[in-house]
């Protein structure tokens, strides 16, 4: 019956895989997967991160899906993967409504930056929180209107319509930048508000950081809201933004350090805090941190002792790596603060 | 007797089996009204006539999506008949004899790509294309409604150039197999009369028609449930418009894109009635599909012998 | 001009607008095939098929996990359709009359058409949310259950077709009707039944939405069942849109791979097509 035999080959060659140890591609040794998901924001320095980590231990490997903060957050609260990552900071009623406790550990200093295409226009332009507000409520429709002709004086802005992009997905991302343009605009923070998902007024909707980059490379006219990496990576032009004290600051390691350097002193004691449109001088204003999110109490205590180990390396050697993906390290008082929270963890 | 218990074990043992065929489609229709309660008990009717989809404040109203899946399929089904047809007649009526096999499975090949790979050409192709032309539309035009809204290339009009050529396979190959079943007296009778050659075929298509609607159904059925390629090329807009240009959303694609976050119960629950609903037409449309086609190969009784079947039930 | 004449100048006309349709066709089939064969070939390299991922930033790496976990889950797909298909396929080719055989082939027709992100959401539903785990066994699930339908009515029609002079003449032999069927029919019928599973293999293999909440992804080399998995359709769609032109090239040398997959498989499956309909034939 070769029909059967057939069958039993298809049973037993799926059984073989059902070894009990994840084997890993390499020598046969026992390694232990650990699965998390979420932002996409610092994807390109979580997955450095775990592949240097996975060298230094060939017996752990760490399986890093972005799908989005608002996956991350889900997924977590759902119990499907062990760590979640969001750059925007859950809720407190998404705290409460999870099975267990979650605390927030910050990694990283990020800038969203405002990325354009205008193919005729060279000179870096210059946005306001209001202005940018405006633009993605939709009552700024053209590149040569008043509102932006008159803080970039000088610059021959074409006749040419706003194309608006933003996340099509559960974005940290767009957390941040919602964050930004509601403390900066009120009619902003009645229409739409602050959340990883927000009801657009206007434009198109990308998939990822990656999405957004990509697509205002390709339409003239448009305008996204990037994390600084994917705008340098697309080589698109991205824009200065006028800070709490009134400068145009450019996205750079120090303008987003700066922003993170007064709420240092300050910082609460989950780490939850916003650092946008923050105070001082030479402070990029669509600043942030972003976290990761683990249980307090993981059922799992061998997954939780390599992620408590894993987050003390990122916090050492890991911020080392930060600088050349464009990401800023975090401030010294930050880490020795997270270090004592990391002990919380019940192992 | 022994043989009529091994008999009746048999049968009963092979019925479990087609039972739990008959338990999947139950089950995926239970589960998913079950796990979709919470947004139909808040919402109601008012779910499908909403258009607003706020996860921040928990308004789900489902109309975008259900306007972007039949527009899209809709527009794929006015753009893909014709050629689908045209395929069907060339290759049953007019093609020379050696041209058949390859161009039977060159049509084929178009449904063998998978959906991803129609959405990377879609992407890096055919949008840049579509953008160039949305372009050089001439200006009086563009005030009509439907090729208002400024040319990002992806839109409305992509996913439904994309969902047509997906599509061009299925209808044609059914309405070939009915082309090529219609009875030669048909046709005979009509160029006994004087037809053209034509005519000659309007007739076969007349005397098919039923099946013919069934095979442009059964393609229906296939754009309304098309996922990737849309999702990468329609831009991903919950709104209402008749514009080719705009950026909108359909069914299948705001399940991809939101499932892994929906991070409250409510919010997952909308997005699998949304599923549910997803269901339930495919299954209308595929089913009154079935009927016409099943009727009009009946009325034509000539045994359907097995490749066609094999490759329709692959295509289908 | 006379009507007999504009009669032949239509029929023409109409002829060669057929004509012309077939081309509409067929430029797009040559477009994307020139395009993934253009881009993905010359992307393929050993490293594709033998490294893994490498992260941001890092040139190379490759996609074996992803070709691996396709194969995993393919795998799973048709241990779970195989069996439930063929032996569906066997009760309704044997009982073909019965009120219980005609729901069943309504159902299998049902499913047939169902959208493949539905097969996905209820794998999430029934085998990730119970056990709160993505997972290669949730993600083949999904997969078996879009290939049942095939499996199901190529059986059924290949079994019908089997003379019934070969099963008369079993039965007369006193065999009972499992043996008949087991014996001697399925195994006359089996070359088809191949094809069948080779067809509906060939329609998975390209399958991504549902994969996209069950499979999950994996950016190691995974192929436990209980783990989630990387798979090439999913990669590529991760590639696909990404910002890194090393990752868009590595995307379209998946895409070359899943293509020559579906074709091989199809190939294959009209091969025996053929060799069936000669040996069929009286």
């Amino acid at each position: 019956m070769r029909k059967f035999a057939f069958i039993l080959l298809i049973v037993a060659a799926c059984a073989k895989q059902e070894a009990p140890t994840e084997a890993g591609a390499g020598p046969a040794a026992k390694r232990t997967v650990v699965t998390g998901a979420g932002a996409t924001f610092p994807y390109p320095i979580y997955s450095k991160w775990f592949s240097d980590y996975a060298k230094a231990h060939p017996d752990v490997a760490v399986n890093y899906q972005s799908i989005g903060s608002g996956g991350g957050i889900k997924q977590l609260m759902a119990q499907t993967v062990f760590f979640g990552a969001t750059d925007g900071p859950m809720t407190d009623e998404q705290l409460k409504s999870a099975p267990a406790p979650i605390m927030h550990f910050p990694t990283v200093l990020g800038a969203v930056v405002p990325a354009y295409n205008l193919p005729n226009v060279t000179a870096e332009l210059k946005f306001t929180g209001p202005l940018l507000a405006d633009m993605y409520l939709g009552k700024v429709t053209k590149w040569n209107d008043a509102a932006i002709a008159k803080i970039n004086p000088g610059v021959a802005l074409p006749n040419l319509d706003i194309t608006i992009v933003h996340r099509s997905d559960g974005s940290g991302t767009s957390y941040i930048w919602c964050d930004f343009l509601s403390k900066t605009s009120p009619e902003f923070k009645k229409k739409v508000g602050v959340a990883t998902s927000v009801n657009w007024p206007a434009g198109v909707g990308a998939k990822g950081n990656e999405g957004v980059s990509g697509m205002v490379s390709q339409a003239p006219g448009s305008i996204g809201y990037v994390e600084l990496i994917y705008a340098k990576q697309n080589d698109v032009t991205y824009g200065a933004v006028q800070n709490a004290a009134g400068e145009f600051v450019r996205a750079t390691l120090e303008s987003v350090t700066a922003a993170a350097a007064s709420t240092a002193a300050t910082m609460p004691a989950d780490f939850r805090v916003s650092i946008t449109n923050a105070a001082g001088k030479g402070v990029y204003p669509i600043s942030s941190f972003t976290w990761i999110l683990m249980y307090q109490n993981p059922t799992d205590k061998l997954r939780g002792r390599i992620m408590v180990d894993f987050m003390n390396w990122a916090l050492s050697d890991g911020q080392k790596a930060a600088a050349s993906l464009g990401y800023a390290p975090l401030p010294q008082q930050v880490i020795d603060l997270e270090k004592q929270a990391l002990e919380k963890i019940q192992l | 007797m022994r043989r009529s218990a091994d008999d009746r074990i048999f049968r009963f043992t092979t019925g479990i089996f087609a039972a739990l065929v008959l338990l999947l489609v139950v089950g995926i229709g239970f589960e998913l009204w079950r796990q979709s309660m919470l947004s139909i008990a808040k919402f109601g009717f008012k779910f499908w006539t909403g258009r607003v989809w706020d996860p921040v404040s928990g308004e789900f109203g489902a109309l975008p999506f259900i306007w972007g899946t039949l527009y899209s399929s809709l527009l794929a089904m006015l753009i893909s008949t014709p050629i689908a047809l045209g395929i069907a007649i060339y290759i049953s009526e007019l093609s020379p004899k050696m041209l058949r096999q390859p161009l039977t499975y060159l049509t084929e090949l178009l449904a063998a790509i998978p959906s991803i790979v129609y959405g990377l050409w879609g992407v890096f192709v055919l949008t840049p294309i579509v953008r160039k032309l949305e372009i050089l539309m001439p200006p009086t035009l563009r005030k009509l409604p439907i090729f208002s809204g400024p040319p990002l290339g992806v839109g409305m009009g992509t996913a439904a150039i994309i969902l047509a050529i997906m599509v061009i396979p299925f209808t044609s190959s059914v309405a070939r197999e009915i082309l090529k079943n219609v009875p030669v007296a048909q046709r005979e009778g009509a160029y006994a009369l004087g037809a053209t050659r034509w005519e000659a075929i309007k007739v076969a298509i007349g005397y098919g028609k039923t099946g013919v609607i069934g095979a442009i159904m059964l393609g229906l059925g296939r754009a309304l449930g098309e996922t990737m390629a849309v999702t990468m090329v329609i831009g991903n807009n919950p709104q209402v418009s008749l514009s080719l240009y705009a950026p909108q959303y359909t069914m299948a694609a705001v399940i991809a894109n939101e499932f892994t976050e929906a991070a409250d119960e409510l919010y997952l629950h909308a997005l699998i009635e949304i599923g549910l609903l997803l269901f339930i037409i495919t299954i209308v449309v595929n089913v009154i599909s079935r009927l016409l086609i099943w009727s009009t190969k009946r009325r034509m009784t000539r045994v359907i012998v097995f490749p066609p079947v094999a490759k329709e039930e692959a295509a289908a | 001009m006379s009507y007999a004449r504009r009669r032949k100048i239509i029929s023409a006309i109409a002829e060669g607008l057929c004509a012309v349709a077939v081309i509409l066709a067929l430029l797009p089939l040559a477009m994307i095939l020139f395009y993934v064969i253009k881009q993905g070939f010359t992307s393929l390299n050993w490293a594709f098929f033998t490294q893994m991922p490498k992260p941001v930033g890092e040139t190379g790496g490759g996609m074996a996990n992803a070709i691996v976990g396709t194969l995993v889950l393919i795998a799973i797909a048709a241990s779970v359709a195989v069996p439930i298909g063929c032996i569906c396929g066997v009760h309704l080719a044997e009982y073909t009359d019965s009120k219980f055989s005609s729901i069943v082939r309504f159902a299998a027709d049902v499913l047939n058409g169902v959208p493949s992100i539905v097969f996905g959401m209820f794998a999430y539903i029934i085998a990730v949310l119970p056990v709160k785990r993505f997972s290669a066994l949730a993600g083949g699930l999904a997969l078996g259950f879009i290939m049942i339908p095939i499996v199901v009515r190529t059986t059924e029609e290949l079994l019908r077709l089997v003379p019934s002079g070969l099963r008369e003449g079993a039965l007369a032999l006193g065999a009972t009707r499992s043996r008949a069927v087991f014996t001697v029919i399925l195994p006359a019928a089996l070359p088809g039944i191949l094809t069948g599973i080779l067809v509906a293999t060939a329609r998975v293999a390209g399958e991504t939405a549902p994969l996209l909440f069950t499979a999950f992804g994996n950016a190691f080399w995974s192929t436990s069942p209980v783990q989630p998995i990387a798979s090439l359709t999913q990669q590529v769609f991760l590639y696909a849109n990404s910002a890194y032109e090393d990752w868009h090239r590595q995307a379209w040398a998946g895409a070359f791979l899943l293509v020559v997959m579906i074709l091989t498989l199809s190939i294959a499956a009209r091969f025996a097509v053929r060799r069936l309909e000669r040996m069929n034939r009286p």
